[in-house]
């Protein structure tokens, strides 16, 4: 992992992400939580944990079950100065705001003209954590990458987690900001109040010379651990690269990273069609074909709704053995 | 120093003049193939747009929604940049990026129109709750038709509102028509104000044909929202006198039914009652009426000179 700048302490992912949401609103009155049981229940999974005792219903704003509008509100308050963060309890919901997602947050700066700046934060949990069902399982970046106006970022650590959701709230920008039920009980180290992360940024998770495996979000984990595995059986040597931003992409680390292994494997837990990872895979293939041995492969989740069934769940998303077996393929080749 | 109540009336009926000649103007444009895309036209509904926003402070935020024009001119936004947005010239007030569905003056506080039915709801409501949590004492004018009120943003929004009193006065021009449907087949709820008791909300309906009944009524809206006392749902009985946008054939009503709306004309009426009730001569009342056709005339002119907007307009600006 790259070396994190003054770590101060050890936690969780999510507990990371409430450091970061309880520094920004200690350090701006402009910032305000919008969200479904975001107060003294502390979110659904915990991550607000604590604030509403802290800063009150004047800064935790509970809102009824009404995603759309709930998301255009904060688009209005944003115009008008406010930061605001809406907590969307799963990101299958993002479903119900993506008129407001897409018709105001991406367009408002552009189709004004300027006039109007949108600095809001969409958070939402995405991917399968086991038995949640075709519901509230999905990772559904594929619908958002092609929204312009938005950036949408999916942290892999608490590190990166604490220090860009800061930057998220900071970013004059419409962010959406992709957590993951599976990596909100990790630990890891995590930086101060001071420390923020750029957005745009791809980071090189693992240094390696033979292949290079492209993740976000939980898949970061998963390739990490495939790097460790082929580490020990003295087979190849893979470079990591999280893609922490999905929009705008970090090309330049990827392509350098391309540069130096020639191979490609892109993990990820959405749908395999129209996503991240085809976009990933296209802008390589356009500009890296003279050093590639192999074809860029991928592994993702089926092109399915996730099923309730653990079972059918790990059928239909990548896990380990089909990673490794992509590593295989593409060694061979 | 306030000005008399007599030259305000007369510069709502030179604002509604002028909302008027723009939209006929406009029409004539379309006709002869001079502007691409689509416009929806507010002529008949001026009484409305001129009627409330003369009521608010000029400081009172506006969104509005695809339907504009009125709300726009209404606000005192200058036709030339209003035509010139409409012509994708620089000098228009998004430089061409918004066109008439999507245009902003945030140096006149209109917060923009929505070509999203009801999209525009929401950010209203959120530019309100922006309000009220820094304390200010201005309020927001949402503007929308009776279709909107059909969508779900409309009652999330209300039901927001209401609970956390929002400084918002929802203003739904009932036009009795969303495009070709009439209101009576697609509301199971008439009038539509009386939605409001759903949300604990004060609603009221008003004859938006007349200009000082409009005004009337606006005010006191207006004046129950900046109080704090939540918000207000006003519902304005108005009809568009030309068809949902340019090409329509207007097939789904009789022109009989024109007829009978035309005979309630908002402009027609306001100038017999400055005549009748407050001796205003009709010489007086035709001299705004030329001087606002030669400023549509000139402001045409002027956009029409302006030049178009190049690839850095296109391209840049995605991200702040």
């Amino acid at each position: 992992m790259p070396e994190l700048p003054d770590p101060t302490h050890e936690t969780y992912y999510s507990a990371a992400v409430n450091e970061a949401l309880d520094e920004e609103l200690a350090r701006d009155p402009a910032v305000v939580l919008l969200g479904e049981d975001i107060g003294v229940y502390g979110g659904a999974f915990g991550v607000t944990r604590g604030l509403f005792q802290k800063y009150g219903p004047e800064r935790l704003w509970e809102t009824p079950i009404s995603e759309n509008s709930v998301v255009g509100m904060a688009v209005g308050a944003a115009t008008l100065g406010l930061r605001p963060v809406v907590e969307i309890m799963f990101m299958d919901f993002i479903a119900l705001t993506l008129d407001q997602i897409l018709n105001s947050a991406g367009k408002l700066h552009y189709m004004y003209n300027g006039q109007v700046t949108v600095p809001m934060v969409l958070r939402t949990p995405g991917g399968a954590k086991g038995g949640y069902g075709p519901s509230h399982s999905q990772m559904l970046t594929n619908l958002l990458v092609g929204i312009p106006g938005i950036k949408v970022v999916a942290p892999a650590t608490p590190a990166a987690a604490k220090a860009l959701l800061k930057s998220a709230i900071r970013d004059p920008n419409p962010v959406v900001f992709i957590e993951n039920k599976r990596l909100y009980p990790r630990r890891g180290p995590v930086s101060g109040p001071d420390f923020v992360q750029p957005l745009e940024c791809a980071e090189i998770a693992a240094p390696g010379s033979d292949l290079t495996l492209i993740a976000y979000s939980a898949m970061v984990p998963l390739a990490l651990e495939v790097k460790k595995g082929f580490a020990a059986e003295g087979g190849a040597d893979i470079e990591v690269v999280d893609l922490v931003s999905l929009q705008p992409l970090d090309t330049d680390t990827v392509f350098e990273s391309v540069r130096r292994t020639g191979r490609v494997l892109i993990v990820e837990e959405a749908c395999r069609t129209g996503g991240v990872g085809a976009e990933v895979a296209a802008r390589i293939a356009a500009e890296c074909l003279d050093v590639l041995e192999a074809p860029v492969l991928r592994v993702a989740a089926a092109d399915t709704p996730i099923p309730s069934s653990m079972d059918l769940e790990k059928i239909v998303l990548p896990g380990i053995p089909d990673i490794v077996r992509g590593v295989h393929e593409l060694m061979a080749w | 120093m306030e000005p008399k109540p007599i030259d305000l009336l007369l510069d709502c009926f030179r604002k509604m003049l002028l909302i008027r000649r723009f939209e006929e103007t406009l029409s004539d444009l379309f006709e002869r193939g001079a502007l691409g895309g689509t416009s929806h036209f507010c002529i008949g509904q001026e009484a409305c747009a001129v009627g409330v926003i003369s009521a608010a402070a000029d400081t009172d935020y506006i969104v509005s929604n695809h339907r504009g024009h009125g709300h726009l001119l209404a606000r005192g936004l200058d036709p030339v940049r209003v035509f010139g947005e409409l012509m994708g010239r620089t000098i228009g007030y998004c430089g061409g990026r918004g066109g008439s569905q999507h245009m902003c003056a945030m140096d006149h506080s209109f917060l923009g129109t929505n070509g999203i039915t009801g999209g525009g709801i929401p950010v209203a409501t959120g530019a309100a709750f922006a309000l009220k949590y820094r304390k200010e004492s201005r309020l927001v004018l949402a503007f929308f038709g009776d279709g909107a009120a059909n969508q779900g943003t409309f009652h999330e929004s209300l039901n927001i509102a209401s609970l956390w009193k929002l400084p918002v006065l929802y203003v739904c021009e009932n036009n009795r028509y969303g495009m070709s449907v009439p209101v009576s087949a697609s509301t199971s709820c008439l009038p539509i104000a009386k939605r409001a008791a759903a949300y604990s909300m004060r609603g009221v309906t008003a004859d938006g044909m007349d200009l000082l009944a409009v005004r009337r009524v606006a005010a006191e809206c207006i004046a129950h929202v900046r109080s704090g006392a939540g918000p207000v749902l006003l519902e304005l009985e108005t009809y568009r006198f030309c068809g949902h946008s340019k090409n329509d054939p207007r097939v789904y009503r009789s022109r009989e039914e024109e007829a009978r709306w035309a005979e309630r004309d908002c402009i027609v009426l306001l100038g017999k009652r400055l005549r009748e009730e407050f001796g205003i001569s009709p010489d007086r009342l035709e001299s705004i009426r030329t001087e606002v056709d030669a400023e549509v005339e000139q402001a045409v002119a002027e956009a029409q000179a302006a030049p178009s907007g190049d690839d850095r307009c296109a391209l840049g600006g995605v991200y702040a």
